[in-house]
């Protein structure tokens, strides 16, 4: 809520400076947001009239006027095309200063001498859009300071409310508030009843229960259609943000920022009958102020007269029963409704008004007969007429009760961690308007205010005495907790972090929605989860994997001259299944050299086996290596040729690995071979504490041996015929070379295999490794037809 | 025997002038070895009356171990020299770079939540996770939020169906650990939170850590040194911490936490809009309401709750000005933590 300072103040019985005032509403939860100052820097300027204009001979967008300030009569020529004699306006005489370090002089535009400038309200820092002269209030008088006249030296104080105090959506609730925190008096501001001086009322019906309890309402008859806000009253409207559009719509609104009672004001002609407060009916719409055509239902309350609806209840009123510039007669609206009944509605329809935003929060319920008071003198004042009677019609026992809270002080003290007395406790909930009801064997009773809606319960009057008390007065302690010690937990994610970024990867943070079409693309069969209001197309699904974002970064960077990349990310993925999957995942990518550029080392690509040899040593590193199997797999985001699944111990996906397949990474513009793993955490089998086994004493001996297979049969399969075939005594067994080419078939490659024998109790014969490497020979013979290279 | 001087002379003059271990060798194998020349004399002697034949023999002999020791000192010579001239083949500009083996990163959001979260489990507090994907009730109702509460404006929420929604806070982690375990509780819950809003200063994802303790005897007091405590060590300095009311729905009393701007040192600037405080944390009691919506007695049970944006203390420790940097994963980001 943005206010003027000088308005507050004249609800209060002392001036303050204005830096003592943020900081007192700051530190009383009451967030001073900004300041700005009423007006630009300026002086010299005052209120001039216009007393005539003429064309300038050489130019057609510049007038010549002659206008009255202060002395004589002053030639200005002018450019504003709203320049017209009769008028007021700021006169920036000659010597003035703008602002923006602006001095007005003496000069010829296009050969006429101006002396002076005629000003718009942004020239003069009042506004930001530049709308030709400003027009002021004919009643002021020529000459005087500007500043003065308009009572310019004042701050412009922007506080963000919290949603708890719609008590203080007002001038009057500020200055209640700022009173208590800084000690000021708060001024009486009688409203006196206006009398009514025709008879004219229109029936009220309350049908809406406890949504609308109370309804005021008076019909003021023969305004001035052409009666005119005054210069003040558009001021504070300006200065709070507020648009001035018609008197009645003005008073309106002032009153609202004045009190905090939302008000309506109808054209007494288009209402047909009486008033109706009530839901709306199956099929009615109604057309707002804002021109919005909505469709109403029946869980929407309505004012309505005898034929239709004519407002949205606390929200908006409707276009056709609005006041404009031909309206004589008045029905003004100052109602009560219950936040509950208007909580949900606006945002329904995508309205938030200055209305619907008050009773959502709370409106003191004392108010509205008050506010109309206040509207109707104002109107009188202003705009002329004859009031009609008050008319308050209520709906019984639907009024809302200030609650009675029991505040006990050992409470306050055991929740606070200190004493604080019981007179100031006692003197602070007095100065905010609670009323003291008994004493109890434990401390007080006490009723809320009725414009306090969010006290309810114990601690939020301890929370009352706290804030003023001061938060920062209040002790600051370390509690003592009971030490507790307990199994370190398992973390993966830590462990794989720590591995990953050993191993030269860096962690990326990639968004959980991505685009719906990269999912399609990258998961097949996964969905994952459509965000319902995305915020883009870009981010409208909640990932099945982790891969599309870290695809969108790698795009980021190789189009940023990043040749070579590796990143990972841990976070959750999701699916359409039961709690929406959320699986911690671990995914990685890996492209271009696999090392950075050295004079040592030559230069090699990242391939397929560089990804697989990171994954080994990432399972190794948890320590679940040998519960974990590869097998080539299809997946749709991988290279059919290179790809592969891992599994856990009951066949059990954990996750995939391989290169990106070349259709999907056209698909993303990506023209360099990437390579993408995804571990899938949650399912990983949890490492068993391992048993140490004692290192043979007895020496190792290594055979190596070369088969010429056909190129279809696979690593694993050799190995698992050779690990059958060799019997207990092998202790190692790897692949050294892998060749196909020159010297052999088309279909053929050759594989070496280099077997490691060791006995834990004896040194092995020759006899014995012979024997072992015949049965291997044999085995793969049998096996897959091989032969043995150069044998 | 007065040809053995010569020999012997020639013999010396031929071990002192070889330029090689295998040109020594081969001297030695021309007097010493079983053909050699003074082996030839040895075994000439016979030839030679008996009667001389001990004085030449000794002539020889002495003759062949001057020649042995000859050798044996030119051949350290030699190895010496030549140890030399491998040492100087051998030299390498070991100013070049070594073998290069990249070294990744953590994402700083990762360090900063690893640093919060250590500071925390050295006191006894236990690191609770929870979903993304949350129900109404978690992330709104059992936090006293009930449906349209204005205070659900505050939390623009993304919606994934009528009951659930993507968490905007880390606090239903709260809700969810209290229907787990009784009290005492000691818990702090990282994560991601989403809020659907975009602009300069927003991201529709961002990070939070929030903090529970719930146990008898919580006070506002507790709350105040934990936060303070916190936040000394957080930082690594003594900054001025304060407290200034604020609204929460499931905290009462409720608080934000400001520290003092880090930039400048309370002075005023840019970075804390002149007002030399900079907010990073939200914290309260935890409200009655909330510990009843987990069958926790509040007239037994006290506690209190704090959380803080990630982000934003990552961005004041390591200086980073824009919020969106966080995701978009560049290079030349994230290589600089």
């Amino acid at each position: 809520m943005k206010f003027s300072k000088r308005w507050l103040l004249q609800h209060l019985d002392a001036e303050i400076d204005t830096s003592d005032l943020i900081a007192r509403l700051t530190m009383a939860g009451l967030e001073v947001d900004g300041v700005e100052a009423a007006a630009g820097e300026f002086t010299g300027v005052v209120v001039g009239e216009i007393e005539s204009v003429e064309s300038h001979p050489d130019a057609d967008a510049l007038r010549i006027c002659q206008v009255r300030g202060g002395g004589a009569i002053q030639q200005v020529v002018c450019g504003a095309p709203n320049a017209a004699r009769g008028l007021k306006v700021p006169f920036a005489q000659v010597g003035a200063q703008l602002p923006e370090d602006v001095t007005i002089a003496a000069v010829k535009l296009r050969g006429v001498a101006s002396f002076g400038m005629l000003c718009s309200a942004a020239e003069l820092g009042l506004c930001t859009d530049n709308e030709g002269l400003m027009e002021l209030d004919p009643a002021l008088p020529s000459g005087t300071d500007l500043r003065q006249a308009l009572a310019l030296d004042d701050d412009i104080v922007e506080v963000d409310l919290t949603p708890n105090r719609g008590d203080c959506l007002s001038i009057r609730g500020l200055a209640r508030e700022t009173a208590v925190v800084t000690g000021i008096a708060l001024r009486e501001f009688p409203i006196e009843p206006v009398a009514a001086t025709v008879g004219d009322t229109l029936p009220i019906k309350l049908q809406a229960g406890d949504a609308c309890p109370r309804y005021a309402g008076r019909i003021v008859r023969g305004i001035d259609p052409a009666a005119r806000t005054p210069q003040w009253l558009r001021e504070r409207l300006r200065r709070a943000g507020v648009r001035a559009i018609h008197p009645v719509v003005d008073i309106t609104n002032y009153v609202m920022l004045e009190l905090g009672q939302p008000m309506h004001g109808f054209d007494l002609s288009r209402i047909q009958g009486g008033i109706q407060v009530r839901a709306a009916r199956p099929g009615e719409t109604l057309q707002l102020l804002d021109g919005t055509e909505m469709a109403l239902d029946e869980e929407t309350w309505v004012i309505a007269d005898d034929l239709r609806p004519l407002a949205l209840a606390g929200i908006m009123g409707g276009s056709d029963s609005g006041v404009d510039e031909s309206t004589r007669d008045v029905f003004l609206e100052s109602a009560h409704f219950s936040p509950l009944a208007i909580a949900g509605k606006a945002r329904q329809f995508g309205l938030h008004t200055d209305a619907s935003h008050r009773f959502e929060r709370g409106v003191d319920p004392a108010l509205p007969q008050l506010a109309l008071e206040r509207a109707t003198a104002l109107l009188l004042e202003i705009a002329g007429g004859q009031a009609g009677p008050l008319q308050v019609v209520e709906a019984g026992e639907a009024l809302p009760i200030p609650a009675e809270i029991s505040l006990r002080l050992d409470r306050l003290a055991s929740l606070l961690g200190t004493e604080i007395s019981a007179a100031r406790t006692r003197e602070i909930l007095l100065s905010l308007g609670l009323e003291q009801l008994e004493e109890t064997a434990e401390g007080w009773m006490f009723r809320v205010p009725t414009w306090r809606f969010d006290l309810g319960i114990e601690a939020d009057l301890i929370e009352e005495v706290a804030r003023i008390y001061g938060y920062n007065e209040l002790p600051s302690i370390m509690p003592a907790l009971a030490p507790e010690l307990s199994a370190p937990p398992a973390d993966p994610a830590r462990i794989l972090r720590a591995a990953l970024v050993h191993r030269g990867y860096r962690e990326a943070i990639t968004y959980s929605f991505v685009p719906a079409d990269m999912v399609a693309a990258v998961s097949g069969a996964d969905s994952g989860v459509p965000v319902a209001n995305p915020i883009s197309a870009a981010m409208s699904v909640m990932r099945p994997s982790l891969w599309p974002g870290l695809l969108l970064a790698a795009r980021h960077n190789l189009n940023r001259q990043a040749g070579r990349l590796r990143l990972f990310e841990i976070g959750l993925r999701f699916d359409a299944g039961p709690g929406f999957g959320q699986r911690q995942t671990l995914a990685g990518l890996a492209t271009g050299d696999r090392d950075p550029e050295s004079w040592a080392d030559p230069r090699q690509r990242v391939d397929f086996f560089a990804i697989k040899g990171d994954l080994e040593a990432l399972l190794e590193t948890l320590g679940i290596a040998a519960l974990v199997t590869a097998e080539q797999a299809a997946h749709p985001a991988l290279h059919p040729g290179q790809s592969l699944r891992l599994s856990g111990p009951h066949g059990t996906c954990l996750g995939y690995a391989g290169a990106l397949h070349p259709a999907v990474a056209r698909e993303l513009g990506l023209d360099q071979a990437l390579f993408l793993f995804e571990l899938f955490i949650d399912r990983l089998p949890e490492a068993e504490t391992r048993d140490f086994c004692v290192p043979s004493r007895f020496p190792a001996v290594r055979r190596d041996i070369a088969v010429i297979v056909s190129r279809e049969v696979l690593a694993a399969d050799l190995l698992t015929a050779v690990r059958r075939a060799a019997g207990p005594s092998l202790s190692e067994v790897r692949i050294f070379d892998v060749y196909q080419g020159e010297g052999l078939e088309n279909n053929k490659k050759s594989v070496a295999i280099g077997l490691t024998f060791q006995d834990d109790r004896r040194t092995l014969r020759d006899s014995d490794v012979q024997a072992a490497e015949d049965a291997v020979v044999a085995s793969l013979v049998a096996e897959f037809g091989a032969k043995l290279r150069g044998g | 025997m007065d040809d053995l001087e010569p020999i012997v002379a020639q013999a010396n003059a031929a071990v002192d002038g070889a330029e090689s271990l295998a040109a020594l060798e081969a001297e030695r194998v021309r007097y010493l070895g079983k053909k050699g020349v003074l082996t030839a004399l040895l075994q000439g002697l016979g030839r030679l009356p008996p009667e001389q034949r001990r004085a030449a023999g000794a002539g020889i002999n002495a003759a062949k171990s001057g020649l042995q020791a000859r050798i044996e000192t030119r051949r350290e010579q030699l190895a010496a020299a030549e140890l030399e001239r491998r040492l100087a083949d051998e030299a390498l500009d070991t100013t070049l770079p070594g073998s290069r083996v990249d070294v990744g990163g953590l994402h700083p959001i990762t360090t900063t939540l690893q640093r919060i979260e250590s500071i925390f489990v050295s006191a006894g507090y236990r690191v609770e996770e929870g979903p993304e994907i949350e129900d109404d009730y978690h992330n709104f109702e059992a936090l006293n939020i009930p449906a349209h509460h204005p205070a659900r404006a505050m939390h623009d929420t993304f919606y994934v169906d009528a009951v659930h929604v993507l968490r905007t806070h880390t606090s239903p982690v709260q809700i969810r650990t209290m229907e787990r375990r009784p009290p005492p509780l000691r818990i702090i819950c990282p994560g991601r939170v989403y809020r659907c809003d975009s602009d300069l200063t927003h991201t529709p994802m961002f990070h939070q850590v929030e903090g529970l303790v719930i146990d008898r005897g919580i006070s506002f007091a507790h709350l105040r040194g934990t936060v303070d405590q916190f936040l000394k060590a957080f930082f690594g300095a003594d900054l001025p911490v304060r407290f200034r009311p604020s609204y929460f729905p499931f905290t009462e009393p409720s608080a934000e936490v400001d520290i003092q701007c880090t930039q400048c040192a309370g002075a005023g600037c840019r970075v804390c809009k002149h007002s030399g405080w900079l907010e990073v944390m939200g914290c309260g009691m935890v409200h009655p309401n909330v510990l009843e919506h987990c069958d926790v007695d509040a007239e037994q049970y006290t506690g209190f709750a704090f959380g803080m944006g990630v982000e934003r203390l990552a961005m004041l420790r390591h200086g980073i000005g824009d919020l969106r940097m966080f995701f978009e994963n560049d290079l030349r980001f994230l290589q600089q933590f």
